[in-house]
């Protein structure tokens, strides 16, 4: 099995609940327990409210493309097979946005607006990426 | 509001040489541009008690601002760093006259230097890092045309903003850093060359993109009445700002950015309007970047940034001179110190090239813009008090 050099996450204290939820195939977001809004980044502390009560719920898996981006420089060696690659912001119905990838299509193609439904991308035994993939209207 | 129009004033300048400078470390740099403005300010480094620095990119350390102080001879009872990107500059002649204000100093020196062209050559101890890589890397992205590459995306979804409007930008710059010996990029391009250069990441093509560059800028703020002492003509502030973004991921937009807030500050505290200004500086990472500011310095109306740069209209000669150095796209990369350095010069007219020279300059704008979206500062520079 070839090496993956592509740079992990880094969890921590905040940030490993999000990371296990990927590994699981679910993944979560803290959902604040005082005004119920969803939050990311992690972080200890509702930025609305100020709660410090907070759930991890899973969620749905829709969203829509933000902002669409194609790299077509590597930005390491790590890349160089994968260029041109989509890099897009997704917002997803919870109303958190999040950087990730469209995949599955021509990374032209994707647009501001379509919508996307999201997978996993188990891309070592300890790391799970979340990815997406386009869904008809 | 600090009544600062007239009371405080640049002056001394410092630049090094910008390109490919292996044999330099950053704090080599740091010390030559600092040493060089305090010879064009006449003082001597005993004459100073103020400094401010941004980190080495490539060795954060605590109290870098004071390191620099000492190894300067500079006996400093004011020096901190700050950490606001490209903002750090600008926003740094606002803190220096804030501490001069509160009786903290008298005399500060601004010094910004780098080593993004070679600084792989140089050891590295640890990495100055934006705190987001988690969310970013994994998913490869990396590197600054993409941090920025999403208000491009998001301005042409909104606003229908073109390409060839982009380039526009990049082509005017160009053109200013051909009338510019200290230029790094000489050669004149046209919209059509800077539509067939690369993507690098979509919608910015190579010619979208800053150059990286080393080199090292400075710059000397004291009161108006020292100036008056000193040789060179002051260049005077009128007005300050700064203003940030919520993060990329949260903020409600990514087509205004923190230059709407950062300018109307600045303008409110020297009571003056974009009408009034003469030429601009502004931070140009990258094509869009400049052009995003240019409408949050009510330059024109919001989404209007594209047919506002065409037609030669932010080029010397036209309504509004920008980057009359070549900015960070064509002279080179020392994270808008020499956007300050380059106003202070037209403001005391006869210090550049007279191609170069904006007739009757009078009252000169300054953005810096950093940690990706994140963070804006303003300036508002005049030779009158």
């Amino acid at each position: 099995m070839t090496e993956y050099r592509k740079p992990l996450p880094r969890p921590d204290q905040d940030s490993r609940p999000f990371w296990k939820s990927c590994q699981a195939h679910q993944m979560a977001l803290q959902q604040c327990g005082g005004c119920g809004r969803f939050r990311f980044p992690p972080r200890l502390v509702c930025p609305h409210c100020l709660s410090e009560e907070a759930s991890w719920t899973p969620v749905g898996g829709g969203g829509r493309v933000y902002v669409s981006l194609v790299m077509y420089r590597p930005p390491n060696s790590a890349w160089e097979g994968d260029v041109p690659y989509n890099l897009s912001m997704v917002e997803l119905e919870e109303g958190v946005r999040l950087w990730s990838n469209v995949v599955g299509c021509d990374p032209e193609t994707v647009q501001i607006g379509d919508r996307v439904q999201l997978q996993y991308d188990d891309v070592t035994p300890e790391y799970t990426l979340p990815r997406f993939r386009r869904v008809q209207e | 509001m600090l009544d600062v129009k007239g009371r405080y004033a640049i002056v001394g300048i410092g630049e090094t040489a910008v390109g490919k400078l292996p044999e330099m470390t950053t704090f080599s740099l740091t010390l030559q541009a600092v040493h060089r403005a305090l010879a064009d300010a006449g003082l001597k480094p005993t004459d100073v008690d103020g400094v401010l620095c941004d980190q080495p990119n490539n060795s954060p350390q605590r109290a870098y601002a004071v390191t620099v102080a000492h190894a300067a001879g500079i006996p400093v009872t004011y020096a901190t760093d700050l950490a606001m990107g490209g903002a750090t500059p600008a926003a740094s002649v606002a803190h220096a006259i804030m501490a001069i204000e509160a009786g903290l100093c008298h005399t500060v020196v601004c010094v910004h230097a780098q080593k993004q062209a070679t600084g792989r050559l140089e050891p590295r101890r640890g990495e100055l890092h934006d705190g987001k890589e988690d969310y970013e890397e994994p998913f490869g992205l990396l590197g600054a045309p993409a941090q920025h590459a999403s208000a491009a995306a998001r301005h042409m979804h909104e606003y229908g903003t073109t390409s060839a409007q982009l380039a526009a930008v990049a082509v005017a710059f160009r053109k200013h850093a051909c009338l510019n010996p200290a230029a790094t990029m000489r050669t004149p391009i046209t919209v059509e060359d800077v539509l067939n250069s690369r993507w690098i990441v979509k919608p910015f093509h190579l010619l979208d993109c800053c150059l990286v560059s080393d080199g090292a800028g400075a710059v000397v703020v004291t009161s108006a009445e020292r100036a008056r002492d000193l040789p060179r003509r002051p260049i005077y502030v009128w007005g300050f700002g700064t203003g940030h973004r919520p993060d990329t991921l949260e903020s409600p937009t990514l087509t205004t950015l923190g230059g709407a807030q950062s300018s109307a500050v600045a303008y409110r505290m020297a009571g003056v309007g974009p009408a009034d200004v003469d030429f601009a500086e502004i931070y140009d990472c990258f094509t869009a970047i400049a052009m995003i500011t240019l409408e949050d310095y009510g330059f024109c109306k919001k989404g209007e940034g594209g047919p506002f740069v065409e037609n030669g209209r932010i080029e010397l000669g036209g309504q509004l001179p920008v980057n009359t150095h070549g900015g960070l796209l064509s002279q080179g990369h020392v994270e808008g110190m020499l956007h300050i350095t380059e106003a202070v010069k037209q403001l005391r007219g006869g210090e550049v090239e007279p191609e170069r020279q904006v007739p009757n300059a009078r009252l000169g704008i300054v953005s810096g813009h950093g940690a990706t979206l994140s963070c804006h500062a303003t300036l508002l520079l005049s030779n009158e008090q």
